[in-house]
């Protein structure tokens, strides 16, 4: 396994460097917004990855309040803290592409405020997880992105219904794409899926031989309290 | 089913009695509302028209932090007592004590908006030019969702790291539906603008998603701790 | 032109931090496993 990951590595950062020269180079210039909407190829693949990524931490959420499984739990951490990276990218691009072409920072649109919730959402999961204290992490946790979850609809229903009362420009822009752009978006679609696969990939390991020392740190302790020097791992709960 | 009606019934009669004797809960939702309302009178100085248009929002961020203040004294009683512990080795069905602590709150706030209303449309000269009767049905539904999710996110909080910050951090943003349907609806009702049918049907879905929720899960929350 | 660019090194930005984090991580881990060994051999 630990082999692969190096040539796989190599293999997505050349997936993105093409992916890259495609989105600015290759792509077609678009006709109302010029250049600036190129920041598009970034920001729509962003998104779609969070959402994928959330999703899966929905799945490995119910999946650890059903059977426990230790592994489900670090499953749904690693995809809820790195969906939560791929959020922010997605926050930080919007406003940049929006002030350029509409004028304005932020507008309350459908996509950016939903992807505001989720990302506010899944920051309250990672702040309980750091805070609870470790026993009762994963359950508290996977409660909590159920929650979340359920909330995703009544989200996106009350923001549309907003956006119909009081109507605002839409970033990301609508209607139909060309073909080319198109093709470019999936390209930088897939790059960061690959991207993202393989840093959920790390996370996950490194979770993982977290949780060992942990708990040897913790036999340790058990084993031997006249000479352990109380020390837990340094690095307290949540990673 | 008849256990935890019961049940239910004698934990919230409880618990009223016990707020009854000592007024902790009120009397600081109270004062902190009332704090509330001051400071926004002090920042906000709106016509007539603009406060209709605004104060849906005020309202309910005044009585957001009310909530929060009655939520967070929520499980104080039962930690001191250990009675959570007692309750989770009794063969007492988890959601009976849950729907009491809930319905508690809910009646703390109800009594608070009734008090505090008053104030508001003195200080705000309110008056609804949209159909008024709709306001205590979102008033209902508003403060049930949450009370509901609070409740819920309290009980999660107890043996958190700063446990007072935790429970309006998870709060917040799960309740974001809740609170812009309370906003607008209420919004909709004063400024008789729009038809606040949309947000109210909102709210009813809300609350019954996340009521079935809190009730299904609440057994996992009382054996975590 | 330069929101273009600004957008795209935001977005790396982003990415690398976390990364950064992460082999922090892992090598204080690294550290604290060779603390774990030499305590074991000593005894």
């Amino acid at each position: 396994m630990k082999r692969v990951f190096p040539i796989l590595a190599v293999l997505t950062a050349a997936l993105l460097s093409y992916a890259l020269y495609e989105a600015l180079v290759a792509a077609p210039t678009e006709q109302t917004m010029g250049d600036v909407q190129r920041i598009f190829y970034y920001h729509v693949p962003s998104a779609w990855t969070a959402f994928i990524l959330f999703f899966v931490n929905f799945f490995a959420s119910i999946a650890y309040l059903v059977w426990r499984a230790n592994k489900a739990d670090i499953v749904a951490l690693v995809t809820a803290e790195v969906g939560v990276i791929f959020c922010t990218v997605v926050l930080v691009t919007g406003p940049i592409w929006a002030r350029p072409v509409w004028g304005i920072w932020w507008t309350w649109d459908l996509r950016l405020t939903l992807t505001l919730v989720l990302w506010l959402i899944y920051v309250s999961y990672l702040v309980l997880r750091r805070f609870s204290s470790s026993g009762q992490t994963p359950l508290l946790a996977a409660v909590l992105a159920v929650f979340g979850a359920l909330d995703v609809p009544l989200v996106y229903f009350s923001i549309w219904f907003f956006r119909t009362q009081h109507p605002q420009p839409v970033v990301g822009g609508g209607g139909s794409i060309d073909p080319r752009m198109l093709h470019v978006l999936l390209i930088n679609w897939l790059a960061f899926s690959c991207f993202a696969a393989l840093v959920c990939w790390s996370r996950y390991r490194l979770e993982v031989i977290k949780r060992e020392v942990d708990e040897t740190l913790a036999l340790e302790a058990l084993l031997e309290p006249r000479s352990a020097q109380t020390k837990t791992s340094r690095y307290g709960s949540g990673g | 089913m008849s256990t935890v009606a019961s049940l239910t019934r004698a934990t919230l009669a409880k618990d009223l009695r016990l707020e009854w004797r000592s007024k902790d809960a009120i009397n600081s939702m109270l004062f902190f509302s009332l704090l509330v309302v001051v400071i926004f009178s002090f920042s906000f100085d709106p016509t007539a028209e603009e406060s209709r248009q605004i104060a849906g929002g005020l309202v309910w961020v005044a009585f957001l932090f009310a909530a929060v203040v009655a939520l967070n004294q929520t499980w104080a009683r039962e930690i001191r007592n250990q009675v959570l512990d007692a309750y989770r080795v009794s063969p007492a069905p988890p959601n009976a004590l849950f729907l009491a602590k809930a319905l508690g709150n809910f009646i703390f706030v109800t009594v608070l908006q009734a008090l505090m209303t008053p104030l508001f449309i003195v200080f705000y000269n309110l008056r609804a030019l949209g159909p008024a009767y709709q306001l205590p049905i979102v008033a209902a539904l508003g403060t049930w969702a949450l009370v509901v999710n609070g409740t819920f996110f309290a009980a999660m909080s107890l043996r958190t790291r700063s446990r007072e910050i935790m429970l309006p951090l998870l709060l917040f943003p799960i309740s974001i539906p809740a609170l812009l349907a309370m906003v607008e609806a209420t919004g909709a009702i004063l400024t008789g603008e729009f038809s606040a049918k949309f947000w109210i049907v909102l709210l009813a879905a809300y609350d019954l998603v996340f009521t079935i929720a809190s009730l299904f899960l609440f057994g996992f929350v009382l054996q975590a701790e | 032109m330069n929101y273009l660019y600004a957008a795209y090194v935001a977005t790396w930005a982003i990415h690398i931090g976390y990364l950064g984090t992460l082999v922090r991580r892992y090598s204080r881990l690294r550290n604290e496993i060779a603390e774990l060994k030499t305590r074991i051999e000593e005894k």
